[in-house]
C-alpha cells in the first residue's frame, strides 16, 4: 500500500469500452474514486461533444430540483437527509426521473399560480372590507356634525349675497359647492392630520389659488354660510400603500390646487403582497371633489402612486350590502385558499422525502456524461476509448470495478485495460487520512511534490508543532489551544456534519489536528521555559538557596546568588529551568543565551535532515553524479561550518562550571559566536582574557579550525564545477562513440549512449543535435552557479533566520509578562476586600486579551513564522514541488462540492 | 426573558469556569505563600526599615490576595449560573421558534 514518504506510483493506461457498457463502467469508476481521466478531444468545443444532449437535459433536470428546493425551503418543510448514497441511475430511468420532475414542476407551478390569484382575490376584499369599514365611519362624523350645524342655522337668506362677496371667482367655481366644501373641510380640520396640512400650505401664501381657498375655509365665512342647500360631491375611497400618504397628499394638494379632501386611516394589520409574500402596511383613503374634471385628475393621481381604487356605494345601506356580501365572498375563498395550500404543501412534502436522494442521482448521470464527453470514438462507432492516470497498486481494484460495471450493463464484451508508457511527469498522489490530510495541504500550499519525490509531511508532522512550540512556549496559552483543538476533535462528526460559510472557522476546523498538536508542544516546552501565564510552576522545589543573614538583606540593595557557593546545591532543577529565575532582575539575559543556543542548534540539525533527504531523492531517481557533486559537498560544507558551531556550543557547556579552576572557569569562556567569526576570518592573534591562558577551548583547535575552514570552502568550487564538467566530459565521449558506430545506424547508436547517460529516462527520446548540447550545458553552468551561490549563501541566512525562534519566544513570554503585570496585577495589588470584586472584572478583561492577543494573534504569527521556516529553510534543502496533483473522477468530491456551492 | 445574546452567554460560561479554576488555583497558591506570586503583593512598594515589619506585611498580603482570589472565585461561580441559565433560556427559545 501507499505510504506517506513517496506519492504513489501512477501509470497511464488506455481503456477501450464498450458503447454500451460505458455508462455503467464509469459509473462505478466514479464510485471508486481512484481515476484521473485526460481530456482526448480538447480542441472540440463544448457543444461538439456527443453527449452534450445528455448533459443539457441533466442540467434541466437539475434546474428544476432548485426550484424544488427552493418551494421547499419556503414553506419550511425538513429535507430528509438519510445520508445514503444511491447509485447512478441507469440511462433508461433517467427518462422516468424528467416525467417525475416535470410532473411535480408543472404541479407546483400551477398549485402557485393560483394560489396566487386567489391570494390577490382574497387582498382585494380585503382591502374593500377595509374602505367599507372606515369610510364608514368618515361619513357617519360628517353626518352628525351636519346635524348639528343644519340645527343652529336659520337665515338661509342672507347666502346669496355673501356669495357674491366672496369674489367672481369663487362664484365661478360654484360658490355654494365651495361654500359647503369650506364647512365639510372645517370638519376635517379638527382632524390632526387636516391642521397639520393647513399651515404648511399658508406658509407658500405666493400662490394666489392658495389664499383664495384660504378665504373660502375661514370660520367667518362659515358661520354665515349656514344650511347650503344639499350638494353633488364626489369621492373616490381606495387603498394606498402607507410611505406614500405623505406624498401623495401632497400632490392632490397641489394638482387640485387645494380643492379636494383627502381622509384617510390606517389600516392596522399588514396585508400580504400576493407577488412577493412580503407583509405591507396600507391606509385607506378616501377624496372628496367636485366636478368630473377633478375626478379625472384626482383618479390619474391615484393611479400614478399605484393606489387601488374600489367602488363605495353612497347611501349606507348600500353600503351594509356590499359589507355583507365582501364578508361571505372572504369566507369562500379563506377556504379555497386553505385547500390550495393544503395541496401544495402535500405536494412538497411528497417531493422533500426524495429531493435529495434524486440530487445525487441527477448530478451522478451529469458527472457521468461529462467523464463520457472526455473519451474518445473508435472508427467503428463501436467502442469508446479513453485515457487515465491510475495508482499502480490499484489497477486490481479497478479493474474488479470494470468487470461489475460490464455484468450490471449486460454486455458480454470485457473493456480493455492497457499500460501506456508515456514521457509525460505522472500526477502526484498522496494518500492521506483525516489526520495528516491538513499536514500535507501546509506543504502542497508551497507547491505539490514532483511525482515520486521525498514527500516532506511525515517530518513535518513533528517538527512543525515542535518549531512552533518553541516559539509559543507557555503552558496555559498551549492548555488554551490544546483545549479548544480538543474540542473540536472530540466533537468531529457533529460539526462536520454541520457546513458554515465561516471561512476563518472552516480553516480552524479543517487544521483542528494541526491545532492539537501544536498545543501539545506548546505545553511540554512551557514546562520546560516554566512559564504558564508567566509565572513559574515550583514543581520539584528550587535548587538555589538564600543563604544570607537578615542583616545583610537590610542593608544590601541588590543581592547576588553565587552558583560557585552553596546558594546553589550543584545539581541542576530536574526538568526544564529553576522556578527561581522568575524572581531574578537577569533573567532576560540568562534566557536569551539558553533560547538563542537552543535556536541554533534545532536550526542546523533541521537543515541537515533537510539535507540528508535529498540523498534520498538523488538514490531513488539514480542520479549518483548529484550524490557526489551535490549532496556530499552539501553536507561537508554544513557540517564543517555550522554543526562544529553547535558542537562548540556543547563543549562550552560541557567543559565550563562555576565551581572549576582558572583554565575552566566561567570567566575564561570564550563567546562562540567571536569564535565562529574568528574561525571564518582567520584571525588566531587574539589575546585571551584576562587570567585565561587561551582564548581556545581544547588543544589543537586552531589548526582544527583552519582545516574545517578549508575543506568547505573547497567545497564551494566543487559543488560549483565538479557537475558540469562530468557531464561535459560524457557527452564528449559519446560523440566520439557516436562518430565511431556510425555503422551500426542512428538508432542503435542513440539507444546505446542513452542507456549510458540515463537508464531512466532518456532511452527513448532521439538523440540531441551537438548545437543543443552546447546550450544545454551552457544552462546548466548558470543553473549550477545559481544553485551553488543560493546553498552557500542560504546556509549562512537560514541559520540566522532559525534565530526568530529565539525572537518569537522572547517576545510571547515578554508580552504575556506584561499583560500579567499591567492588567490582572491591578486587581491583586488591594489591601481589603473589595480587591476581590475588582479582582473579578478585571480577570474577565485578561482572559478577553490572553485569547485575543496572546493565543489568537500571537499563535497565529508564531505559526506564520515556522511555515517559512518548513518551506523556506527546510524544504529549499531537498523539495523541488514543481508536481501537479492527481484530481480522480469521484462521485465523493462532485458531489461534495456541488452541496457546497448549492448551499451559498 | 434572555438579557445576552447566546453568544455572549456562552463567552460568560467559559470566562466563568477559567476564572473559577484559575482563581481558586491561585488562593490556593496564595494560602501556600508561593514565591512566583510575590511580585503581586499588596502594600510592598513603600521602603521597609525592619525584616519583621516587610515579613508582616507580605504575611498579610498573602492572606489578603488568597481571600480576594476566592470571593473572586465566588462571583464567577455566580456568574457561571447566571450565563448557564441565560444560555438555557437562548437555547430553549431557539428551539421553541
Amino acid at each position: 500500500m501507499g505510504s506517506l514518504f513517496r506519492s504513489e506510483e501512477m501509470t497511464l493506461c488506455q481503456l477501450f469500452l464498450q458503447t454500451e457498457a460505458a455508462y455503467a463502467c464509469v459509473s462505478e469508476l466514479g464510485e471508486l474514486g481512484l481515476v484521473q481521466f485526460r481530456d482526448l478531444n480538447p480542441d472540440v468545443n463544448a457543444f461538439q461533444r456527443k453527449f452534450v444532449n445528455e448533459v443539457r437535459r441533466c442540467d434541466e433536470m437539475e434546474r428544476k430540483l432548485r426550484y424544488l428546493e427552493k418551494e421547499i425551503k419556503k414553506d419550511g418543510i425538513p429535507m430528509l437527509n438519510t445520508g445514503e448514497n444511491p447509485e447512478a441511475p441507469q440511462p433508461r430511468e433517467m427518462i422516468d426521473l424528467e416525467a417525475t420532475f416535470e410532473k411535480l414542476e408543472n404541479e407546483l407551478r400551477e398549485v402557485n399560480h393560483n394560489a396566487e390569484a386567489l391570494k390577490r382575490n382574497f387582498l382585494e376584499l380585503t382591502e374593500l372590507k377595509h374602505i367599507l369599514r372606515k369610510t364608514q365611519v368618515f361619513f357617519d362624523e360628517v353626518d352628525q356634525r351636519e346635524m348639528y350645524q343644519s340645527a343652529q342655522m336659520t337665515d338661509p337668506s342672507r347666502e346669496e349675497e355673501h356669495v357674491t362677496l366672496l369674489g367672481e371667482e369663487g362664484l365661478r367655481a360654484g360658490g355654494q359647492q365651495s361654500l359647503k366644501l369650506g364647512r365639510k373641510m372645517e370638519t376635517f380640520c379638527k382632524h390632526p392630520l387636516g391642521t397639520l396640512q393647513l399651515p404648511l400650505h399658508q406658509e407658500g401664501g405666493f400662490h394666489p389659488t392658495e389664499s383664495m381657498t384660504r378665504a373660502l375655509i375661514t370660520d367667518d365665512a362659515i358661520a354665515r354660510q349656514p344650511g347650503a342647500g344639499p350638494v353633488q360631491l364626489g369621492f373616490v375611497a381606495g387603498v394606498i400603500l402607507r410611505e406614500r400618504i405623505p406624498s401623495f397628499e401632497r400632490m392632490l394638494w397641489r394638482a387640485c390646487r387645494g380643492n379636494v379632501f383627502l381622509r384617510q386611516t390606517e389600516i392596522e394589520s399588514a396585508l400580504e403582497d400576493p407577488s412577493t409574500g412580503d407583509k405591507v402596511l396600507k391606509s385607506v383613503f378616501i377624496i372628496f371633489f367636485q366636478g368630473d374634471q377633478l375626478k379625472t385628475r384626482v383618479k390619474k393621481i391615484c393611479e400614478g402612486f399605484r393606489a387601488t381604487l374600489y367602488p363605495c356605494p353612497e347611501t349606507p345601506t348600500d353600503r351594509r350590502e356590499m359589507a355583507m356580501g365582501v364578508m361571505t365572498r372572504i369566507e369562500d375563498l379563506n377556504t379555497v385558499l386553505g385547500q390550495t395550500q393544503d395541496h401544495r404543501h402535500r405536494v412538497l412534502v411528497a417531493a422533500a422525502k426524495n429531493v435529495k436522494n434524486w440530487f445525487i442521482k441527477v448530478r451522478k448521470i451529469k458527472a457521468i456524461y461529462h467523464t463520457l464527453n472526455l473519451f474518445n470514438l473508435d472508427v467503428t462507432q463501436k467502442c469508446l476509448i479513453a485515457e487515465c492516470w491510475v495508482p499502480l497498486p490499484e489497477i486490481e481494484s479497478i479493474q474488479l470495478a470494470l468487470r461489475r460495471g460490464t455484468e450490471r450493463s449486460g454486455s458480454s464484451v470485457p473493456p480493455i485495460l492497457n499500460r501506456m508508457e508515456t514521457f509525460e511527469a505522472p500526477p502526484t498522489y498522496n494518500r492521506t487520512n483525516k489526520f495528516t490530510v491538513a499536514f500535507q495541504a501546509l506543504v502542497d500550499a508551497y507547491g505539490v511534490s514532483s511525482y515520486r519525490e521525498v514527500n516532506p509531511t511525515p517530518y513535518t508532522i513533528i517538527t512543525f508543532p515542535f518549531l512552533f512550540a518553541v516559539m509559543f512556549g507557555d503552558l496555559g496559552h498551549g492548555f488554551l489551544m490544546f483545549i479548544f483543538a480538543a474540542w473540536m476533535v472530540w466533537k468531529e462528526k457533529p460539526l462536520a456534519a454541520k457546513k458554515t460559510d465561516n471561512e476563518i472557522w472552516n480553516i480552524f476546523f479543517g487544521g483542528r489536528y494541526i491545532v492539537l498538536l501544536m498545543g501539545c508542544f506548546s505545553m511540554y516546552t512551557g514546562l520546560i521555559y516554566n512559564d504558564a501565564f508567566s509565572k513559574s510552576l515550583n514543581i520539584f522545589s528550587s535548587h538555589w538557596r538564600v543563604n544570607y543573614n537578615v542583616t545583610t538583606i537590610q542593608e544590601v540593595a541588590d543581592l547576588q546568588l553565587n552558583p560557585s557557593t552553596s546558594d546553589y546545591i550543584g545539581s541542576p532543577y530536574p526538568f526544564g529551568i529553576d522556578p527561581v529565575w522568575q524572581l531574578a532582575s537577569n533573567k532576560i539575559v540568562y534566557l536569551n543565551a539558553f533560547k538563542m543556543k537552543i535556536s541554533i542548534i534545532f536550526g542546523v540539525l533541521h537543515m541537515l535532515f533537510g539535507v540528508a533527504l535529498s540523498y534520498s531523492n538523488h538514490t531513488y531517481f539514480k542520479k549518483p553524479i548529484n550524490i557526489y557533486c551535490e549532496f556530499i559537498p552539501q553536507i561537508v560544507f554544513l557540517t564543517f561550518l555550522f554543526f562544529y558551531m553547535v558542537l562548540l556550543m556543547f563543549l562550552k557547556w560541557m567543559i565550563y562550571g562555576p565551581t572549576n579552576p582558572l583554565p575552566t572557569s566561567p570567566a575564561c569562556a570564550p563567546s562562540i559566536l567571536i569564535t565562529f567569526i574568528n574561525m571564518v576570518l582567520f584571525k588566531y592573534n587574539v589575546l585571551p582574557l584576562d587570567g585565561c591562558e587561551t582564548v581556545f577551548m581544547f588543544g589543537g583547535q586552531a589548526f582544527l579550525q583552519k582545516f574545517l575552514l578549508l575543506v568547505a570552502v573547497i567545497c564551494i568550487p566543487w559543488m560549483l564545477l565538479a557537475k558540469p564538467i562530468q557531464i561535459m566530459k560524457k557527452q564528449k565521449k559519446r560523440h566520439e562513440l557516436l562518430s565511431n558506430n556510425h555503422v551500426i545506424g542512428e538508432n542503435g547508436g542513440a539507444e546505446g549512449v542513452g542507456h549510458m547517460v540515463n537508464a531512466n529516462n532518456i532511452s527513448h527520446s532521439p538523440p540531441a543535435k551537438p548545437e543543443e548540447e552546447e546550450e544545454e550545458l551552457g544552462e546548466m553552468f548558470i543553473h549550477q552557479a545559481i544553485h551553488t551561490i543560493e546553498y552557500v549563501l542560504g546556509s549562512v541566512s537560514h541559520t540566522a533566520s532559525y534565530l526568530r525562534l529565539w525572537a518569537l519566544s522572547l517576545a510571547h513570554a515578554q508580552l504575556s509578562e506584561v499583560l500579567w503585570t499591567m492588567v490582572l496585577q491591578t486587581g491583586l495589588k488591594s489591601e481589603s476586600s473589595v480587591g476581590g470584586v475588582i479582582l473579578w472584572a478585571v480577570f474577565a478583561f485578561w482572559a478577553v486579551l490572553t485569547i485575543g492577543i496572546l493565543v489568537f494573534m500571537e499563535g497565529l504569527s508564531a505559526f506564520l513564522h515556522t511555515l517559512r521556516l518548513h518551506w523556506v529553510e527546510f524544504q529549499s534543502k531537498f523539495y523541488s514541488g514543481i508536481g501537479y496533483s492527481f484530481t480522480p473522477f469521484s462521485f465523493e468530491i462532485i458531489l461534495a462540492t456541488a452541496s457546497g456551492t448549492g448551499e451559498d | 426573558m434572555p438579557l445576552c445574546s447566546p453568544s455572549l452567554s456562552l463567552c460568560g460560561i467559559i470566562i466563568s469556569i477559567w476564572g473559577i479554576i484559575q482563581l481558586v488555583l491561585m488562593g490556593f497558591f496564595y494560602k501556600i505563600h508561593s514565591l512566583a506570586l510575590s511580585e503581586d503583593l499588596p502594600g510592598l512598594d513603600e521602603g521597609f526599615t525592619n525584616v519583621n515589619e516587610f515579613y508582616a506585611k507580605a504575611n498579610s498580603g498573602y492572606s489578603q490576595n488568597a481571600f480576594n482570589c476566592w470571593i473572586a472565585a465566588c462571583l464567577y461561580v455566580i456568574t457561571l449560573f447566571f450565563s448557564a441559565h441565560q444560555f438555557y433560556l437562548n437555547s430553549r427559545n431557539s428551539i421553541s421558534m
